[in-house]
């Protein structure tokens, strides 16, 4: 039921006593203010170091092979391990179920690289047909390696992003060949990084890649691999994982199983859990201190409440004189300072959301450490519920203490 | 009729107890003008807030017209305050953050009346004290007796059955004063009745009759019935 005089009679009071207004009004616009931007630059912060990672599989280990540091069945320490095919399809044939994608890897040294006019130096790589499905790369045109480049070593490539802007810059690449160490490869695709971290993208975009298969013939390398990369099924941690793997090859190859440089490898799923965990720690503390801010605006209205009905203690005597009931009084207290409650957070709520938007649009998808930071609506509005409740407990206690003011009193107090 | 029968009251204050009023039997004819005089203490603010229902009373019987005033509810004691009766103070007790006529009309606002039509009657009374042109000035801006006009004007309003008057000329000079005691007058002789408290002679002496107040009693050798 809107009661048109009461609050005609409220929005009065309120526009005649501006400072007092402003004054409860600031404490529960600061509140909910910084609770708004804490969560903002929370959420900007995870968003923008998890974009770092991409579409990069997070279940994703690396494994390579370093020198020896300790001698074993009789050979010595110092040796080095080329990976093989051999050690793959061991691995595969060991841990099958449990491998989602394994996708080993060789550089191939390369000189500059030419299409026609143009030339520059990138990286090249071979690889698995897999691999799309572990590194942070998004297909533009065309097509990645497929399984009939490694069984044919077709000299097909797909570049990055980078390499068709310096080597096509005014021509469809698909197609067109490319000269790597003298040889000719024909540009089969091109593909970005969908990483928001800049170097990251720029490393990526920078490389050239072909077929394993292709690379171990040009490399005149057949059977070996640089190192590997694979994914683990959802249902197990990879650290379970993990050293398993890393014995198939310490066997394979008589590595000592103590060893701490033999074999070795990276475990992404553990790197993006901690920095995870990192995130929980941020989230709290801003829950922490969010609440803890808001609690002060609260408490704040309270006290302003309290003052204001002593400063009232007159008026609500004359009012009380001209036949004001206590519940007349009581609401009166009550929607004002719900409603200076209510007002002071939805303008906290539209100032901060507004400052996160503009921080969204300033820091954009390409923020390295800082991007997209969201405001949870949901929690927005709980915010918002909350003050109003917090205003409505706190203005009780002052309500109905000038709900009790004797009027003789009240009009003696001069 | 206002009819008051062996009204006691004292006030409790540490371990003292003060009897302020020690048996009042008053009775006011409906449009009588009455003052009620005394010297401090002796219980005529006590006396007005009783007859006002701004306090309460220890023993005895108020008779509001039919309505036995005792023992009422905050609530009840509000609305009886609005329907019958109108209060004029010593210091105005205007709400400084509104107009003259929005103070006129605050009563109204009790009784929901709706804003237009409160306006309209409360630009009504302040014609009627002689300050329509002054109707959206704020108090600050009247001087004192352009204030206690207001208040007599916002005591109005509501057709009240009694009008009660703590000092409304404590604060003013002595013509004002006497124009406001003149619009008293030319309120009661429309038919309602008016209680005044003052402790100034010549205010008194403009009423019909004076009640003596001492020490908590009524002086009955002062009882003057129609004092010319």
């Amino acid at each position: 039921m809107f009661d048109y005089d009461k609050w005609q009679e409220i929005f009065e009071t309120i526009r005649k006593h501006k400072l007092r207004t402003f004054l409860t009004a600031l404490g529960v616009w600061w509140g909910i203010f910084m609770l708004v931007i804490l969560m903002g630059a929370g959420s900007g912060l995870e968003n923008g170091v998890v974009g770092m990672f991409g579409s990069h599989a997070r279940n994703a280990m690396y494994v390579w092979t370093q020198r020896t540091t300790k001698p074993y069945a009789g050979l010595p320490a110092g040796r080095f391990n080329q990976l093989t095919d051999g050690d793959i399809q061991a691995i595969e044939d060991r841990f099958g179920d449990m491998i989602e994608y394994m996708s080993p890897r060789m550089f191939v040294p390369s000189g500059e690289i030419t299409h026609g006019d143009y030339k520059g130096s990138f990286s090249v790589r071979g690889e698995c047909p897999e691999f799309v499905h572990i590194d942070a790369i998004v297909l533009e045109e065309g097509r990645f390696i497929n399984p009939l480049d490694m069984d044919q070593r077709r000299k097909k490539v797909v570049i990055g992003r980078r390499v068709q802007e310096v080597l096509f810059p005014d021509e469809e690449p698909i197609g067109e060949y490319l000269q790597i160490n003298g040889a000719e490869y024909q540009v089969v695709g091109i593909f970005r990084s969908d990483s928001s971290d800049e170097e990251e993208v720029q490393d990526v975009e920078e490389t050239i890649f072909m077929s394993l298969a292709t690379a171990q013939q040009v490399n005149n390398r057949p059977g070996e691999v640089n190192w590997f990369v694979c994914t683990i099924n959802p249902k197990y941690q990879v650290a379970e994982v993990e050293e398993g793997i890393k014995d198939v090859i310490r066997e394979r190859h008589k590595i000592h199983p103590d060893d701490p440089q033999g074999v070795r490898s990276n475990n992404v799923e553990e790197e993006f859990k901690e920095i995870m965990g990192l995130f929980t720690g941020i989230r709290i503390l801003v829950w922490v201190v969010g609440i803890g801010s808001l609690l002060a605006g609260v408490i704040g209205v309270g006290n302003v409440m309290l003052i204001i009905v002593k400063e009232r203690t007159k008026e609500i005597g004359i009012r009380k004189a001209l036949g004001a009931t206590p519940r007349s009084i009581i609401s009166m207290i009550l929607l004002e300072s719900v409603f200076l409650t209510f007002i002071a957070g939805y303008l906290g709520l539209l100032a901060s959301t507004g400052i996160v938007a503009l921080l969204k649009i300033a820091t954009g998808d390409g923020g390295a450490f800082f991007m997209n930071p969201q405001v949870n609506p949901g929690v927005a509005i709980g915010a918002m519920f909350i003050l109003i409740l917090a205003g409505a407990l706190t203005g009780l206690v002052p309500a109905i203490q000038a709900a009790n003011i004797e009027p003789v009193k009240a009009l003696k107090d001069e | 009729m206002i009819k008051l029968e062996n009204i006691r009251k004292s006030y409790t204050t540490g371990f003292n107890t003060l009897e302020v009023l020690k048996g009042i039997d008053l009775e006011i004819r409906d449009g009588e003008f009455v003052s009620i005089m005394g010297s401090s203490g002796s219980g005529k603010s006590t006396l007005l807030n009783i007859l006002g229902i701004l306090d309460n009373y220890d023993s005895g019987n108020y008779y509001l017209g039919d309505i036995l005033v005792k023992n009422l509810s905050q609530t009840q004691a509000a609305k009886l305050r609005n329907q019958h009766l109108g209060f004029v103070f010593q210091s105005f007790n205007l709400l400084t953050f509104k107009s003259a006529w929005e103070n006129v009309a605050l009563p109204l606002y009790y009784q929901k009346i709706p804003r237009n039509e409160r306006k309209d009657r409360a630009l009504k009374y302040l014609e009627r004290v002689g300050l329509l042109e002054w109707a959206d000035h704020l108090p600050t801006q009247l001087s004192g007796g352009q204030q206690q006009r207001v208040a007599i004007a916002r005591s109005l309003i509501t057709q009240p059955r009694m009008i009660l008057a703590d000092e409304p000329t404590g604060a003013l000079d002595s013509t004002t004063s006497h124009s406001i005691m003149k619009l008293f007058t030319d309120v009661n002789a429309e038919g309602i009745t008016v209680v005044c408290v003052t402790h100034e002679h010549d205010i008194a002496e403009m009423t019909q009759r004076i009640i003596y107040l001492k020490d908590g009693m009524i002086e009955p050798e002062s009882q003057r019935a129609d004092a010319n």
